[in-house]
């Protein structure tokens, strides 16, 4: 019964916030790892990318609630995410005729579009908080578990509960659909297919009469399905400000690397080692430990290894540990 | 035109603001934006010296100023004994085995082989974080118990708070070098994403670890390198000069410390200017540019690359310690939670951009124009709300919209700014020669 307790509690407060965060971050590197290897830069605006593809889906979510238009009880925002890709494809397609473009016909060097897309990255982040403001925004209506705790209980006869909330359950479904869209897309269509051509080798699908152009509004279309998806999940999860948007940019640069940079397998990969590292080491173990040492060995202290507030030094220090032995990523990305 | 002229000139127009914004807005905030301007042109001279001279896309600069703050306070507070007495040897007996943990560590990676090397590394790693654990809580607890709504930290070494700004720059130095020796061999982008993280990671310790510097129960009232308003508004000398100045005593007392700082600030500027631009020059300056522009002819050359850029890496993270001090200073406060990423990282870089990267005179100029433009463009955007805004009734909802919006125009326009100069004038406004 014990042992049943302690993998209940896991299950609780580890595995299932680990899983949907894991998704978020898996969803917002593999955006980050499409345009490292198609346009090969690393883009420090997509978190704000991902703020802006939500606060859209904020406003349509707040306008249909108005007109009275829910969906039952899913949250209303899945509703509205088709609407905020959309003005992300826009706003992107946007920037990237009005900016990047110039750069690449110029074949300015990766490291001058890095510097460009902070640029951006400011002024998507005012044009965020003209939008929306800088405050905390609760987006999520509808059902707010599938399973709560005290059902669990009640319904097993364990004293430990398990809660999952339903934004946990539509992040991973709706994380799952993306990436099995995306594979499906990658692998089996004619433009997927010459995108991962021209990730591979830009010369030899030019060649081959593969229209860089087109692979390159396709792949903008693309990151900003996955980086507003990205963020409505993230949004609904826990709550919407675009301060935190942007410094989720390092959890999911870290995720995209470990996994190698270019790999949107290894995208996914790394977003669940980094997510599942942040949540165990700083998670209390006081808990679990309880259920499975015998009384005498049951830990004082919290066993927490480290405060919620090193999580970022959690997944620093995941990249810098990858880096220094496998500096292409755990999925042989890209190094340039 | 020639280059020195059109340099003067640019620099005239950044005097020509500063003495607008005086005689609008009154000398008080026009003294305001010249001293933050001052710090901010030395951060940048940090960047553009990683950036500039060395190709190194440090963007952890936040960290840096961060820690220079800290050593203001180290430097200058008082000590608190009753803590030293709780928990102080206990805490720093705790941080030693940390670090001798991780220099244990370091060397089985050097010396072992195989899988013994990894299994010693897993057992030294995972022993000494408990150890660590184990030694240094019960102090840091016990510290931290110590007093909790005037101190909890164990003070500092009540010396003069001018000496923290040389302090604050060996404090970044020594954070620059470990960064240094794990992410330089980067390539450039993963560098950037792992000085990100490490400036994240410093300001979550400065937020956490209260027995440092009251985490964000923030440190105040820190000593001043010049006198107080209150001590010359009381002093019969000084309000009788300001009298025959024709100026009250308030405004006379809050010019006279400005001008103080404004005066201490420049001599440090000027000075690192000096030594940049004599380094710039040098047979080091010119082999710096070369390694820059050609990493593998360098090599080749016979020159230590990574030795080098690790050397340099040190040198500009210093300088922006030393900016955080002095910044510190200035506020006569830490508060660990006003550091963002975009403030004090971003905004330095979009200054030395600006400015002209690879010219210690560009990133002045870029310094001090910025942040003029930076401080300046909130009002400016209020203003032109309101002229826009001045068709519609007043409490429309989109009328409040516009007036509250005006806050968010200085990240809109610094984005704007640094693109429109990476496309129409890359090499900024004072190119590198």
């Amino acid at each position: 019964m014990d042992f049943l307790n302690a993998l209940v509690a896991f299950a609780n407060f580890v595995f299932v916030p680990g899983l949907a965060y894991g998704a978020q971050l898996a969803i917002g590197a593999l955006g980050v790892t499409m345009i490292y290897g198609i346009l090969r830069f690393s883009n420090f605006a997509h978190g704000d990318t991902m703020a802006f593809g939500t606060a859209i889906t904020i406003l349509f979510t707040t306008a249909f609630i108005g007109m009275g238009i829910t969906f039952g009880p899913l949250p209303t925002a899945l509703l509205a995410l088709p609407f905020g890709i959309g003005a992300t494809i826009l706003l992107l397609l946007g920037t990237d005729w009005a900016v990047y473009k110039f750069y690449r016909e110029q074949k300015a060097s990766p490291v001058i579009l890095v510097i460009v897309s902070m640029g951006v990255m400011f002024v998507m982040n005012g044009i965020v908080r003209f939008i929306i403001g800088v405050r905390d925004i609760n987006f999520a209506d509808g059902e707010r578990f599938i399973v709560t705790a005290r059902g669990f209980r009640d319904f097993t006869g364990l004293d430990e509960g398990l809660a999952i909330k339903t934004t946990q359950a539509i992040t991973v479904v709706v994380a799952f659909i993306v990436m099995a869209l995306l594979f499906w897309f990658l692998n089996k269509t004619r433009t997927g297919k010459s995108m991962r051509a021209f990730s591979d080798n830009e010369d030899l699908a030019l060649l081959s009469g593969i229209n860089p152009d087109w692979v390159v509004k396709v792949t903008w279309m693309i990151v900003a399905a996955l980086a507003t998806t990205a963020g409505v999940l993230y949004g609904l999860d826990k709550s919407f400000k675009a301060f935190t948007y942007f410094q989720l940019l390092l959890p999911i640069f870290a995720a995209a690397i470990v996994g190698g940079l270019g790999s949107p397998l290894g995208a996914i990969a790394g977003g669940f080692v980094i997510a599942f590292s942040e949540v165990t080491i700083t998670y209390a173990w006081k808990k679990v430990l309880t259920y499975l040492l015998p009384e005498s060995l049951a830990p004082d202290g919290l066993v927490q290894l480290l405060s919620t507030d090193y999580k970022f030094a959690v997944s620093f220090a995941i990249l810098i540990i990858v880096l220094l032995f496998k500096p292409t990523g755990l999925f042989k990305g890209k190094s340039v | 035109m020639n280059p020195a002229v059109k340099d003067t000139a640019l620099f005239g127009v950044v005097a020509v603001l500063l003495i607008g914004t005086g005689i609008v807005q009154g000398w008080n905030s026009a003294l305001l934006i010249l001293n933050m301007g001052l710090i901010s042109a030395i951060m940048a001279l940090g960047v553009n010296l990683q950036w500039g001279f060395a190709g190194l896309f440090n963007i952890g600069v936040m960290g840096f100023v961060a820690l220079g703050g800290l050593a203001a306070v180290l430097v200058s507070s008082e000590p608190v004994p009753e803590a030293w007495q709780a928990g102080g040897l206990r805490i720093f007996a705790g941080l030693a085995l940390g670090a001798a943990t991780v220099v244990a560590a370091v060397f089985a990676q050097k010396r072992l082989e195989g899988r013994t090397k990894t299994i010693v590394t897993l057992v030294i790693l995972v022993g000494g974080f408990f150890l660590y654990r184990a030694v240094f809580d019960p102090g840091k607890e016990a510290v931290e118990a110590v007093n909790p709504a005037v101190s909890g930290n164990l003070g500092g070494l009540n010396l003069p708070i001018l000496l923290s700004w040389p302090v604050g720059g060996l404090l970044a130095a020594g954070a620059a070098w470990i960064i240094g020796k794990t992410a330089l061999g980067l390539r450039s982008d993963y560098l950037a994403i792992a000085t990100l993280g490490i400036a994240e990671i410093i300001i979550a310790v400065l937020k956490n670890e209260d027995w440092l510097a009251r985490g964000v129960k923030n440190v105040i009232g820190l000593d001043r390198p010049v006198p107080f308003e209150i001590d010359l508004q009381q002093d019969p000398g000084f309000v009788e000069r300001a009298a025959s100045l024709g100026l009250d005593p308030v405004t006379a007392s809050t010019l006279y410390t400005k001008m103080g700082y404004a005066i201490l600030f420049t001599i440090v500027l000027l000075i690192l200017l000096w030594l940049a631009q004599k380094a710039l020059n040098s047979p080091w300056g010119r082999m710096m540019r070369a390694i820059r522009d050609n990493e593998t002819a360098a090599e080749a050359m016979g020159k230590d690359v990574t030795a080098r850029h690790l050397q340099i890496f040190i040198l500009g993270s210093a300088i922006c310690g030393i900016a955080g001090a002095m910044m510190t200073t200035l506020d006569g406060q830490l508060t660990p939670g006003t550091y963002q990423p975009l403030r004090f990282t971003f905004l330095i870089w979009v200054m030395v951009i600006v400015g002209g990267s690879g010219n210690n005179f560009g990133a002045v100029l870029g310094g001090m124009l910025i942040w003029w433009l930076w401080v300046q463009v909130e009002p400016m955007g209020l203003g032109l709300m309101n002229i826009l805004s001045s068709g519609l009734e007043d409490g429309s909802p989109l009328k409040e919209r516009m007036i509250e919006s005006a806050a968010h125009m200085r990240l809109l326009t610094m984005g704007l700014v640094l693109l429109l100069v990476l496309r129409f004038s890359p090499r900024g406004l004072i190119p590198e020669r």
